[in-house]
């Protein structure tokens, strides 16, 4: 159903195929440190009604290779230093700006972590909804007034009409994550991004948001791309998995298959280090060390400083991506191993 | 809204309680005669002492004298000259002249000031970045006085541009004493604007913004644009005060019969009363424009509006 | 971008536990901000600038062997020459002399004034950021109260009445209106400081109000303030100029940049030179201190480097 590798994946747009797709994205930060490698190579892809959560912890290229995507990326010192980003078989990247342009907000949409800093505190809700249809569309005062009104039912903020004119900390936090969904999804994106929508909020909060974007995906028939670090809300809302760490992806494979027997020792730690209900009374397990500094990723397998499992030839080889078994990519010397 | 107005207003009522009766017990109720003390040096006549004390109610208690000062101001009495001339006719006779300079300074600060900082933040490390800080630095660190002359000397005296002194070029007059009157503020303007918007560019919801595929003009000019001012507005208020006094040295320098040369001239005839009256009227423009400033606020930040 | 930037951040510094004390951390904020500072060459050139001016007030002698005060009216506006490097004045004083004895003055005032309205400030806004409640409101509401005031307006009313005015007078009625803004950036910093864990752990510890105050929140709030304080100076030394300059400063016979320009405003245009010493020596001077702040507070601020 989809094709995640550029070695599987053809070039050419064909019917069914992935409607946004990355392939061998790189991403560096030039700062006065060095350069920082964020993103060393990663490729994804998402279909039609498709979720995909990217995990990884801070640090691990997750955000900055969805910002690519989205050309949020500051340059200074942010540079796409090589791969495509390709919407339905067009690469993003060469577009004119123009055609970004047109691109972000109508087609492919995102939304933030912290929905009180990612609204702009001067303008009141609905005017940054309708500012979508006006700009995009250009639609009439009134006639983007009444679609934003619409929009803002849609995510249930109660009495949206009333609301139009409120401020954004006039809102909670999740009426605010509400408010963002709203803004992203105002054009009927192909393709929406979340890049850790709901780690900013209460439990409870994060769950009626998480039920908010599964219901808006399946109606809208949209790819979903959840960018997260907790395994949690992966495992509701998601059918396949990418893992990352030091800007690679370490293993990909579906939801179910990754949770029940982990092929990358990175996965099998962090399943380990959360409380699981299919594996009560189990000890948890923290995995050792820290995460690895960009600007001097370790030699070889990048994880081998942590790794259990490292022996000698992890110093110094890159493990490649391969497929371990049917449907399950993972980067790792001794994959087999780690599965049984 | 209303609200918000209505609890500034309150909160500027003790403000100005206060403020003028600093001035006051500063001036009048000092040890010492403070008619004596408002002449300086000039021989005053016995006649004129004994006026001066009525005029101040100097021989009621201190209470009193302040009651009837504060009665006297909200009538517009700021105090008589040394002639009996009232401070508030002499004021209003020169208004005119410090409005127009005002106006002028006011014009340079916002177009060049904004214009300097809003071309230094979206152009970081370049060259024009450069000498806008460069400049603005340069121009803090000249006291008015010393601009003001240089620039009367370079470009009215030498250079011939503009009028050295007088009005009697109209409009075309004000613009040097405006432009030297501005340059302080300009410069904090600009820094203001550059360093604002530099953090806003870098913030969250500009970032929505180019997601949501704004063009970079909408994203810069509406949303960074836009919270950028906020602080500025802000400063503009407090630095009426500093405009104030650079107007007292820029008219002086110039020659502009406006409120600012009657102060320059007064203090140096030693003229008390009208020097103290007027710094008062302006001390009270002060807190007044400070309250619309702090109105403007609440209209440009609806954070604030709410609270 | 935001956890890739963290990450850079915080690389080289291992997590470990958190053991410094106040006085390690404060150690090794100046230490840090002075190994910045060294490298730092607008900053050398204007302490270097700033140390000649301080000698320059205290042994002028050292600069010239003339005396300001021996003028010769036969003498009088001469343009600068072998003899008088600056030119000489109205009344034929020579104005090399007179502009290098005016540095004392201006460096006199500006120390003065910033260190007396410093010390109130430490104790008004240390005590109004530590014990909120009333004493806070209290100081709050004067400051607000002086601040109603303009800082040019009120030296100039206050001033007025003084029939007499020296040094003394023109840095107390600084002072007077300079102290409240310091005060503020006291408190705010105080009131930062204040809800530290190392504050907490030493109250924990027993550790009694007037201890904590001194040894634990004011050094730490001091950062700002010493980078404000310098900047500080250099306001002062304008605003006593544009104070003697309009009349209400130092008087004749004092020796003051300001004091020399009001003099001469007249004949700036025959002898520009009358202008321009004491103006050049006037913004280099608050030039100097300005940067000295600014460099100071990018060494002290980790968080704008």
């Amino acid at each position: 159903m989809t094709r995640t590798f550029p070695n599987e994946a053809a070039g050419e747009a064909e019917v069914g195929a992935a409607v946004l797709e990355v392939r061998d994205l790189r991403v560096e930060f030039r700062t006065r440190d060095g350069v920082v490698s964020a993103v060393n190579g990663v490729s994804y892809a998402v279909d039609r009604g498709e979720a995909l959560a990217v995990l990884g912890e801070s640090g691990s290229g997750k955000s900055v290779s969805a910002q690519a995507v989205m050309g949020l990326i500051d340059s200074p010192p942010g540079f796409v230093t090589g791969g495509s980003i390709l919407y339905r078989g067009r690469d993003v990247l060469t577009m004119a700006e123009e055609e970004q342009r047109e691109l972000r907000g109508r087609k492919i949409a995102m939304i933030f972590q912290d929905a009180l800093s990612a609204l702009n505190p001067v303008f009141s809700v609905g005017d940054q909804i309708a500012e979508m249809y006006r700009v995009h569309e250009g639609m009439s005062r009134a006639e983007a007034h009444r679609r934003a009104v619409e929009m803002m039912d849609r995510v249930h903020i109660p009495s949206a009409a009333e609301r139009y004119g409120d401020y954004p900390h006039q809102f909670s936090g999740g009426m605010r994550q509400r408010i963002m969904i709203a803004m992203a999804l105002a054009l009927g994106p192909d393709v929406l991004i979340a890049d850790e929508p709901t780690t900013a909020l209460d439990v409870t909060v994060q769950a009626q948001i998480m039920d908010l974007l599964a219901e808006l995906q399946r109606e809208n028939e949209m790819a979903l791309i959840l960018i997260t670090h907790d395994l949690g809300v992966v495992a509701d809302v998601a059918d396949r998995i990418a893992v990352m760490y030091a800007g690679r992806i370490v293993e990909t494979g579906t939801v179910r298959d990754i949770y029940r027997n982990p092929a990358h020792p990175y996965t099998e730690g962090l399943l380990r280090s959360i409380p699981r209900v299919d594996q009560k009374g189990k000890e948890l397990t923290p995995i050792a060390g820290a995460p690895p500094n960009l600007a001097r990723i370790p030699s070889g397998c990048p994880f081998h400083p942590r790794c259990p499992y490292v022996r000698d030839n992890c110093r110094v080889d890159v493990p490649p991506l391969r497929e371990v078994l049917p449907g399950r990519h993972a980067a790792c010397h001794y994959a087999e191993e780690v599965l049984s | 809204m209303g609200r918000y107005v209505l609890r500034r207003l309150l909160q500027a009522v003790p403000v100005f309680i206060g403020t003028t009766f600093l001035i006051f017990a500063l001036v009048f109720a000092i040890p010492g005669d403070p008619i004596r003390a408002l002449s300086g040096d000039r021989p005053v006549s016995p006649g004129t002492v004994a006026a001066l004390r009525a005029e101040y109610h100097l021989d009621d208690p201190l209470l009193v004298q302040y009651g009837k000062y504060m009665v006297g101001l909200a009538h517009g009495d700021f105090g008589k000259s040394f002639t009996g001339r009232p401070v508030s006719s002499i004021m209003a006779e020169r208004f005119p002249v410090t409005i127009r300079l005002a106006l002028v300074a006011f014009v340079f600060e916002l177009v060049i000031g904004l214009l300097a900082g809003i071309v230094a933040a979206l152009r970081r490390r370049s060259f024009a970045d450069t000498l806008v800080l460069v400049t603005t630095t340069l121009i803090v660190s000249i006291p008015v006085f010393v601009l003001g002359f240089t620039l009367q000397l370079l470009l009215g005296v030498k250079a011939g541009w503009f009028p050295v002194a007088g009005t009697a070029d109209g409009w075309y007059s004000y613009l040097l004493p405006g432009l030297v009157l501005a340059a302080l503020s300009l410069a904090s303007v600009a820094r203001l604007t550059r360093t604002s918007l530099v953090e806003n560019l870098r913030s969250d919801y500009v970032r929505t913004a180019t997601a949501k595929g704004l063009s970079r003009r909408r994203v810069v000019g509406r949303h960074a644009l836009r919270n950028s001012l906020i602080p500025v507005v802000t400063y503009l208020g407090i630095d009426l005060g500093s405009l104030m006094a650079g107007a007292i040295v820029t008219e002086g320098i110039f020659n502009l019969p406006g409120i600012g040369q009657q102060v320059y001239l007064s203090v140096r005839n030693q003229e008390g009363p009208v020097v103290v009256g007027i710094v008062t009227a302006l001390v009270l423009v002060f807190i007044v424009a400070n309250l619309v400033v702090d109105v403007l606020y609440a209209v440009l930040d609806p954070r604030i509006r709410y609270e | 971008m935001s956890d890739t930037v963290a990450r850079v951040e915080t690389a080289g510094t291992p997590p470990g536990p958190v053991t410094e004390d106040a006085a390690g951390r404060h150690a090794s904020l100046w230490g840090d901000a002075w190994r910045e500072l060294r490298h730092d060459t607008l900053f050398v050139i204007s302490a270097v600038v700033v140390l000649v001016l301080v000698v320059m007030a205290a042994f002028p002698r050292l600069f010239t062997s003339k005396d300001p005060r021996a003028c010769d009216l036969g003498l009088s506006l001469r343009p600068p020459s072998a003899q008088h490097w600056f030119g000489t004045d109205i009344l034929g004083c020579d104005y090399y002399a007179r502009v290098i004895y005016g540095a004392r003055v201006s460096i006199t005032v500006g120390i003065l004034t910033t260190v007396a309205a410093v010390v109130i400030a430490l104790v008004l806004g240390s005590l109004a950021g530590y014990y909120s409640g009333f004493v806070d409101s209290l100081i709050a509401r004067v400051t607000d109260i002086m601040f109603g005031v303009p800082f040019i307006l009120g030296a100039i009313v206050l001033l007025t009445v003084f029939s007499s005015r020296g040094l003394t007078q023109v840095v107390i009625v600084l002072v007077m209106l300079g102290w409240p803004t310091m005060t503020r950036l006291v408190r705010s910093s105080v009131l930062s400081v204040r809800d530290m864990d190392y504050v907490k752990a030493a109250k924990a510890l027993g550790a009694g109000d007037t201890r904590i105050l001194v040894r634990h929140i004011t050094p730490n709030a001091l950062a700002p303030v010493i980078v404000y304080a310098t900047i500080y100076i250099g306001i002062v030394i304008a605003t006593e100029a544009t104070l003697s300059f309009l009349g209400v400063g130092l008087q004749l016979p004092a020796i003051s940049w300001g004091l020399m320009i009001s003099d001469a405003q007249y004949r700036i245009a025959d002898s520009p030179h009358l202008l321009l010493f004491p103006g050049v020596f006037l913004s280099l001077t608050v030039l100097s201190f300005i940067l000295m702040g600014d460099a100071l507070r990018d060494a002290l601020d980790p968080k704008l480097r």
